[in-house]
């Protein structure tokens, strides 16, 4: 049977964090450095930055060949600039220091820009933006460089365990596909692998080490299954099941696009949850009722520091506009737990779960929050922004965030800044929100149904080994949720849920027979969750 | 401090100083020589190596400034006179940078 170098198949099987079918060579990951550039040895930094001031020398030629003499003057002296190894001698020492190659060039070239700006002669002082033009050029080509060439497009990432920002930093446009020796189904990751649609299993038994890099892999969604260096046999299998399921899914896509209807007629609203403003440029809104969710971290995990009010103002009025009229809930900044912020977030909380996070950290740092509400207000202008509030426990927590959104509208009206008042209402994942629900004055609340669950379950999302108690059709979750809606609907104020078992077919019916009729759900999980809520007969449910 | 073979100065009557353009002109012709140039604004120093448009352009020598030069090596004699010439010959019609109008030129 074996002939050759070919491996035999391997098959193991996982749990389902994403579903979905993805074919491609794999790429072995490892979880410290791995398929994505981070900070390399010093040699190798050194290296890197060498080759991208070698490139940036290479693209000066080119520009020079093609200007004017006047242009060819400054290139001239940007060239000489950059050749003198003068100005990246410091750059050099501090990379053998152990300074990452893009940091020690900056530094060294910001100290240089700091001379000329400081210089009394208006031609001196002139050259400062040369020499931020090198240095830009230089970084750029440094932060597209890799030292070892990242994934093929429409790869299956293997490895340990993939952290959320590596998963943003690669392209899913080309197809792909996880799976996880550990990993979990219910963390972030799992979560942005839903909105994207890239297939992810995760808890497979497999040895890394004897995975040859490139060889043909399978993962299938719907079976937890990764298959390396399959046989024609299972090839074919593979490919009638992901066929199959192709058909279901344009059935799916049928209820995507048409507004939600239960079995017996009662319209359910259906909206998004986003996580990045991206995600909603290759969208139609008429396909939702707006945007359920924001995840405003995606603004604060950069590495250039908090975002300012400009920033986040542009971003959400991006939103809003998108939205033409619908309601964007905007979630204030969740950091903390498994969103950790460098800078913001605490360290070495023992429970960083039950820790400074939500709406506790932004009261704790009124001066951030305060930029949020601001751009918030002024993105009001714009269209039907609501801030939703994480995290909040007490009725207090609730109101001191109301008088900092005072004091924000008196600010920005003071100032003539056009500004509306948005809506004010919370999420309600935290158990004693749930409970005394009614102790809230909030104009909307919203279930966050995975920390609502974990604290309820005392099961953590992150944790696959308590996987099963992390049930939220749990009758004692379902119990809370159907609280929260009976009072919503008695006082006449918006219930919804936003966490992932709205988007789940398999919990559809529960939910709304807790008495939901507003959920909020990934992109990629509407036409799912719209063809689910078609089968439920409202009426016949208990 | 090392010994230099030759030493020169040049008045620098350059209109704008030794700015971009002068100093790419400068760094480039000491470049081909063997010796090892420097330059200064001073007698006294600061002297930077005359091969370093970087070093050079720190030196920020505003118009008027008297430039100083020496050399060390075989051809030292020969890079003071190529440098003095430039100087004098003003960059070699290097009038102006920036488009700034020039005073002063020795070949107007």
């Amino acid at each position: 049977m074996r002939k050759g170098m070919r491996m035999a198949e391997l098959r193991v099987t996982g749990r389902v964090a994403s579903g979905g079918f993805a074919a491609g060579p794999v790429t072995v990951f490892s979880t410290g450095g791995g398929a994505i550039r981070g900070a390399g040895e010093p040699v190798a930094e050194a290296q890197a930055l060498r080759d991208a001031i070698a490139a940036a020398l290479e693209q000066l030629w080119d520009l020079a060949a093609n200007v004017g003499s006047d242009g060819a003057d400054i290139l001239a002296f940007q060239t000489a600039m950059l050749e003198d190894e003068t100005l990246s001698e410091t750059a050099f020492a501090a990379i053998g220091a152990g300074v990452t190659a893009d940091r020690a060039w900056r530094a060294a070239l910001d100290a240089e820009i700091g001379g000329y700006e400081a210089a009394d002669d208006v031609h001196f002082k002139a050259r400062a933006s040369d020499l931020r033009d090198i240095r830009d050029r230089v970084a750029g080509i440094l932060s597209g460089a890799t030292t070892e060439p990242g994934p093929p497009a429409g790869a299956i990432l293997v490895g340990e365990d993939l952290t959320p920002s590596r998963f943003l930093s690669m392209d899913w446009s080309g197809g792909g596909g996880i799976a996880l020796t550990q990993g979990s189904a219910s963390g972030h990751v799992a979560t942005l692998a839903r909105a994207r649609g890239v297939p992810m299993i995760v808890g497979l038994d497999l040895d890394l080490g004897g995975l040859a890099q490139r060889a043909d892999a399978l993962i299938d969604g719907a079976s937890a299954t990764l298959t390396i260096e399959p046989e024609a046999a299972t090839r074919d299998d593979f490919a009638a099941r992901a066929r199959a399921a192709k058909t279901s899914r344009s059935a799916a896509d049928e209820f995507r696009t048409r507004p939600a209807l239960t079995a017996d007629g009662t319209p359910i609203a259906v909206c998004i949850n986003i996580a990045d403003p991206a995600e909603v440029e290759t969208l139609d809104p008429r396909i939702c009722d707006g945007i359920g969710l924001v995840r405003t971290e995606f603004l604060f995990g950069d590495k250039h520091g908090l975002p300012d009010e400009e920033t986040q103002y542009q971003a959400y009025r991006r939103l809003a506009e998108w939205a033409a009229g619908k309601p964007v809930t905007i979630r204030t900044l969740d950091a903390g737990a498994d969103k950790p912020i460098a800078g913001l977030t605490l360290d070495h909380e023992a429970n960083p779960f039950l820790g400074m996070r939500g709406i506790r950290l932004s009261l704790a740092k009124p001066e951030i929050f305060r930029t949020q509400l601001r751009a918030l207000c002024r993105a009001a202008a714009h269209g039907a922004v609501e801030i939703m509030l994480p995290m909040v426990a007490l009725p207090r927590e609730l109101e001191l965030a109301r008088s900092h959104l005072d004091e924000a509208l008196i600010g920005l009206q003071a100032a003539g800044v056009p500004c509306r008042r948005p809506e004010l209402g919370i999420m309600v994942e935290v158990p004693a929100a749930a409970i005394t629900v009614d102790a809230f004055d909030a104009a909307f609340f919203s279930i966050g149904s995975n920390d609502l669950t974990q604290y309820v379950m005392a099961a953590a999302r992150d944790s696959d080994a308590v996987a099963e108690l992390n049930d939220p059709s749990h009758p004692a979750v379902l119990r809370l949720i159907a609280q929260v809606a009976a009072y919503g609907a008695r006082v006449g104020r918006k219930v919804s849920l936003c966490g992932d078992a709205g988007g789940e077919p398999r919990f559809i019916e529960a939910l709304l027979a807790a008495g939901l009729r507003a959920l909020s759900v990934s992109a990629a999980a509407l036409g799912s969750a719209k063809e689910a809520i078609a089968r439920v007969n409202i009426g016949g449910l208990g | 401090m090392d010994e230099f073979t030759a030493t020169s100065s040049a008045p620098l009557t350059n209109s704008i100083g030794l700015h971009a353009r002068p100093s790419v002109k400068l760094t480039k012709l000491a470049k081909t020589f063997i010796s090892r140039i420097e330059v200064a604004p001073d007698e006294n120093g600061p002297w930077v190596d005359a091969k370093s448009i970087v070093k050079v352009m720190a030196v920020k020598a505003a118009k008027g400034t008297t430039l100083h030069f020496r050399a060390e090596g075989p051809d030292a004699l020969a890079a003071l006179a190529a440098l003095r010439e430039l100087v004098a010959q003003n960059f070699l019609g290097d009038e102006a940078d920036s488009g700034e109008d020039a005073q002063g030129n020795a070949h107007g």
